[in-house]
């Protein structure tokens, strides 16, 4: 590649970020912000007026380590929806990673009939719209007395989580060695010894890349949470969407990013194992 | 002692029109090094994952020290495999790897730290020990697997193709140094193998397999001088087979009668095939010989460095002799010659 092109090419990539981070730079100002309208470039006054309608910065005057203390622990509504999403999410993370172990290891290791037809019926969530199905399940949920409950929100969020769980794992199997195990139980490992000294190490990374998935999509949900949860169960973006149809444009943004910064946090932290460079999703045929 | 009684092994795999192994019996006494010998595919080293207990057999048993090692679980078996691409884990390093089988065992760190010093030394690569085996050789790897696989010291070795992934000049430094270990610390071996020179050099004896049954079991020199089958006999390079009647306890061939003294002649059928040699016969331009000298042709003349390779037609039957170095003066293709098989090195083979 040429110069001049390697060049443009960084450039677009600055360009691409920079797409990214403006509505996020937008957002912070207006979390900050009292009252900033159109045709004013910055606003005219910052203020904190959002955080303490939102209950999470205390009023003027009392924002002392007891002030916050109290505050917080009055349980006010985003504390309460992040705490919900927070348990949702690790919750269906944990569980989805353990249903999709053995089944990856047997599409990564193994070739048998029916195979694709079986990863298409697992992949099929992410095609199929999610109103398509969660209707005809809330009635079964209903029935089954698991609508309006936390076990209810949970069950459903790993219908559009396990695609991405089972598909990520497989990528981890397609290239794993499992005589290594046997080589350690040949050695004197038992099975349980052999599982936690040589199979967890070699697929840790790309579990970690699938649980990434796994909670993303779960923080994330809407709708799912909405009509299954019945309102009884409150998430982020729930709050977030009751909190934009109010029409105040700081406290939208203050809320905002209470949701947003938990995800770009566990990205900051898991970002080296997904980049194509490492081999998190490769097995042991990298290491 | 360890003395393995492999016992009519039998082992089916879904999609596949013949067993992956056929009613295998074979002993190995304790001490010994014995080669598994047959072409990729032919079920070796389903035998060997058949005791080690990665694969369970479908008939038959596997008995060590008398006592049948089927109901054991691998880690319990004190059977210890090396496989082919070494399988050191990666994210350990050297000194971990090798005393890997030690804390399994619950052993004393010190113990530990001091048995594997030990091994190393052993198998000659001090100083390593802090390194991943990333950083080491193909060479180096498949010593500390070696290393590895000897500490806790098993009653049974077994090496996947221990040498199939090494340089030829490695190959001859790493088999002089399994059979310095194996000799040394007595340990039951069993290597698998495709190539018949590495068996043949490095085994007390060697089991033949071919499509999942055993042709085969003996001795390295018995698969040269006196081979079970043609087979058998082809695998270590056979060229001279003659088709042979047994009439009135004479052999009668195409090429005439045959005196034959062989060990095994009660054993023989009314059809048998008379293999030699090719080093084993004899030529001579006149017929000095007393028995087993026959008139034919010369087809053909190769000369190889070491040894000059004649083909010889007699009677439409086609013999290869090699002599050593330039072999007879003055001889051209097509003159006459005279071929003795001497009777001591003619061996008779049922099929």
């Amino acid at each position: 590649m040429n110069n001049n092109l390697k060049k443009i090419n960084v450039y677009a990539i600055y360009l691409g970020a920079l797409i990214l981070i403006l509505p996020l730079i937008a957002f912070f100002i207006n979390a900050f912000s009292f009252r900033w309208f159109y045709p004013q470039i910055i606003p005219k006054e910052l203020s904190l007026q959002a955080w303490v309608r939102l209950k999470l910065i205390p009023k003027p005057g009392q924002r002392s380590i007891e002030g916050f203390l109290d505050l917080w622990t009055s349980n006010p509504a985003v504390i309460k929806a992040l705490m919900n999403s927070l348990t949702i999410g690790i919750l269906v993370t944990i569980v989805s990673i353990i249903i999709a172990l053995p089944a990856a290891r047997v599409l990564g290791l193994l070739n048998f009939r029916f195979k694709k037809l079986i990863i298409f019926i697992m992949v099929s969530p992410t095609i199929l719209p999610p109103i398509a199905f969660v209707l005809g399940l809330n009635i079964n949920f209903i029935s089954l007395g698991f609508s309006g409950s936390f076990f209810g929100v949970c069950l459903v969020h790993l219908v559009p989580i396990m695609p991405y769980v089972v598909l990520t794992m497989t990528g981890i199997f397609a290239n794993y060695n499992p005589d290594f195990e046997h080589q350690a139980r040949t050695l004197g490992a038992n099975k349980t010894r052999t599982f936690f000294l040589i199979t967890l190490p070699a697929i840790a990374p790309g579990m970690v890349v699938a649980a990434l998935f796994a909670f993303l999509v779960s923080w994330s949900q809407y709708l799912l949470t909405f009509l299954i949860g019945a309102g009884k169960v409150m998430t982020l973006p729930l709050l977030v969407f009751s909190t934009a149809s109010s029409g105040n444009p700081a406290l939208t943004a203050a809320i905002s990013i209470i949701f947003i910064f938990p995800a770009i946090l566990i990205l900051f932290f898991t970002s080296k194992f997904v980049s194509g460079e490492s081999g998190a999703t490769s097995g042991f045929g990298k290491i | 002692m360890s003395d393995l009684k492999i016992i009519n092994l039998v082992k089916n795999f879904v999609g596949m029109d013949r067993p992956a192994v056929n009613n295998v019996n074979l002993k190995i006494n304790s001490g010994e090094l014995v080669a598994f010998l047959g072409p990729s595919g032919c079920g070796k080293t389903t035998i060997l994952k058949m005791i080690t207990g990665l694969f369970a057999p479908d008939n038959g048993d596997i008995v060590l020290d008398n006592k049948s090692l089927l109901p054991i679980p691998t880690e319990n078996r004190g059977v210890v495999m090396v496989f082919q691409n070494y399988l050191l884990f990666p994210y350990m390093n050297v000194n971990e790897n090798v005393g890997f089988a030690l804390k399994m065992k619950g052993i004393d760190k010190n113990v530990i730290e001091k048995k594997v010093r030990e091994m190393l030394d052993l198998v000659k690569l001090p100083d390593i020990g802090f390194r991943k085996p990333k950083q080491l050789s193909g060479g180096q790897q498949q010593r500390v697997a070696l290393a590895r696989a000897l500490i806790a010291s098993p009653r049974l070795l077994l090496l996947d193709e221990p040498l199939s992934n090494l340089d030829a000049h490695l190959r001859d430094e790493m088999r002089d140094l399994i059979v310095t270990i194996q000799k040394k610390l007595n340990v039951t071996t069993i290597f698998v193998t495709h190539d018949q020179e590495e068996a043949v050099l490095l085994a007390d004896k060697i089991a033949l397999i071919f499509d999942g049954e055993l042709q085969n079991y003996t001795s390295p020199k018995n698969y040269y001088e006196q081979p079970k089958n043609i087979k058998a006999a082809k695998f270590f390079g056979g060229v001279n087979f003659i088709k042979s009647k047994k009439i009135n306890n004479e052999f009668i061939s195409d090429i005439g009668k045959i005196n034959y003294v062989g060990e095994n002649i009660n054993d023989l059928n009314d059809e048998i095939n008379i293999t030699i040699r090719p080093e084993n016969i004899k030529l001579s331009k006149t017929n000095d010989f007393d028995h087993n000298s026959f008139k034919g042709n010369i087809k053909s003349i190769i000369f190889s460095g070491t040894h000059t390779r004649y083909k010889i037609i007699i009677n439409n039957l086609e013999l290869e002799c090699s002599l050593q170095s330039l072999g007879i003066k003055n001889i051209n293709q097509g003159d006459e010659i005279f071929v003795h098989l001497p009777k001591d090195k003619i061996w008779g083979m049922n099929d």
